[in-house]
């Protein structure tokens, strides 16, 4: 930048201070406008504030912006959690221009004006910066809800008071048929059941190791005084399990989970009649 | 005709690897769902063998043939401490890292050939092979 660029860009930056609070309030009017009664403009007016004091201290002192950055991506996240849209934060953090630009204009000096072109290019620089921001906020929004919905992919469900279910789909590691037993174990406590049925339907094999894990599970549940029954024995995961020579002992097993329900229901004193209409009709005995 | 893959045995992950293979190469050869489901869980015993007691190691997958009928053949081979007594460890139950003590003796039960390698000091080498019927 030559000297007269220099210039212009020192006068710029005492325009910018010299009229902060009539820029901020054009600014505001302006993006306030454009994000229509979605923003809270009070909250959105202090951090524009903090924002544009960010930038004049930015401008004055070159090329250190970390300050600038952090607010403007706090404001990206922020923006992307309520729901705008980054073309939406870009516009705001652009119309700054505007109303820089209607001020220097009633200031009429050509000075500021020749800056001008170059503050436009600080501020187009920031506009895309809240655009990479806001692109990466919403991917860690998405890989959140990815690792929350792998939480959820072995849920312990209830099937009838006091009739717990986990039902397992998929390869299982150790460490995941840790967690979900765990999980079973604590459910038990706190719903106070006294039934549980794993489900293995969804599992392609069952070695030692996962074996050993839903044997230690059904015994910690006896100890509970809660019963386990594991539905879901496929044919070929039967032939495996007795050619290992695992031994499931007095284990209750059944080959559907509609089958361990309705075992589980007559354990607990439900009674169940499969009507004419296939309708099952459930009626509780009373002692 | 032989077609081979090797695959290394380093974390717990690759054992969910090695099995997602075999059943892969298992499908290929034509075995049938029960056969495949033996033959993967044999894998799962004898990759968690050689990651837990040898500390990692290799296996290698391979589609053999001997004309009348196809196979697979799985070479896992490690360098850890190796296996004092073979016949104990070959023993239902026998374990000496609290499992259930299965995992060889039901792997050799599952296959159709079984041949199991181990010097102390050396490493351990298990080989087995399914024969599709
Ligand atoms: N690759 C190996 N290297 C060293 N020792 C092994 C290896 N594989 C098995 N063993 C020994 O053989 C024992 C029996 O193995 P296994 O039948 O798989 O039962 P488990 O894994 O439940 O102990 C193990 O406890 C271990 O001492
Ligand atoms: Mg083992």
């Amino acid at each position: 930048m030559t000297v007269h660029g220099d210039a212009d860009r020192l006068r710029i930056e005492t325009l910018l201070r010299e009229q902060e609070e009539r820029i901020l309030k054009r600014w505001l009017d302006i993006a306030g406008a454009a994000a229509g009664g979605r923003a809270d403009h009070g909250v959105l007016g202090g951090r524009m504030r903090e924002i544009y004091q960010a930038m004049l201290r930015s401008l004055s002192e070159g090329d250190d912006s970390t300050d600038l950055r952090g607010l403007l991506a706090e404001l990206s996240r922020i923006q992307a959690r309520e729901g705008f849209t980054p073309s939406d934060t870009a516009v705001l953090v652009l119309s700054v221009k505007e109303a820089v630009y209607e001020t220097i204009e009633a200031s009429e000096e050509t000075a500021a004006l020749r800056g001008y072109i170059w503050f436009s290019k600080f501020v187009d620089d920031l506009a895309l910066y809240t655009f990479e921001t806001y692109v990466t906020a919403r991917e860690k929004i998405i890989t959140d809800q990815s690792e929350q919905l792998l939480e959820l992919s072995t849920p312990v469900v209830k099937l009838w008071e006091g009739i717990l279910a986990v039902p397992l789909v998929g390869t299982l590691d150790s460490a995941r048929t840790q967690v979900v037993m765990e999980k079973l174990l604590q459910a038990l406590v706190e719903t106070g059941s006294e039934h549980a049925v794993i489900d293995i339907t969804g599992v392609p094999a069952v070695d030692t190791q996962v074996a050993q894990h839903l044997l230690k599970t059904v015994a910690a549940a006896r100890l509970m005084g809660a019963e386990c029954v594991v539905s879901g024995i496929r044919p070929q995961i039967a032939h495996t399990i007795v050619t290992l020579g695992i031994e499931f002992g007095d284990i209750v097993t059944k080959s559907s989970l509609s089958d361990a329900l309705a075992h589980a229901l007559r354990q607990s004193g439900v009674q169940l009649t499969q009507g004419a209409s296939k309708r099952v009709v459930v009626a509780t005995e009373r002692a | 005709m032989t077609d081979a893959i090797e695959l290394p045995i380093a974390a717990n992950s690759d054992v969910v690897l090695v099995r997602q293979r075999v059943r892969t190469s298992a499908q290929q050869v034509g075995l049938s769902l029960v056969d495949q489901t033996k033959v993967v869980t044999a894998a799962s015993e004898l990759a968690r063998n050689t990651l837990v007691y040898a500390g990692g190691g290799r296996v290698r997958i391979e589609v053999v043939g001997n004309g009348a009928r196809g196979g697979l053949r799985l070479t896992f081979a490690d360098e850890g401490p190796g296996i004092p007594d073979l016949e104990l460890a070959l023993t239902d139950g026998w374990t000496t890292g609290g499992g259930l003590g299965l995992g060889l003796s039901g792997s050799r039960r599952l296959v159709d050939e079984f041949d199991l390698d181990s010097e102390p000091g050396k490493g351990t080498r298990v080989t087995v092979v399914k024969w599709a019927r």
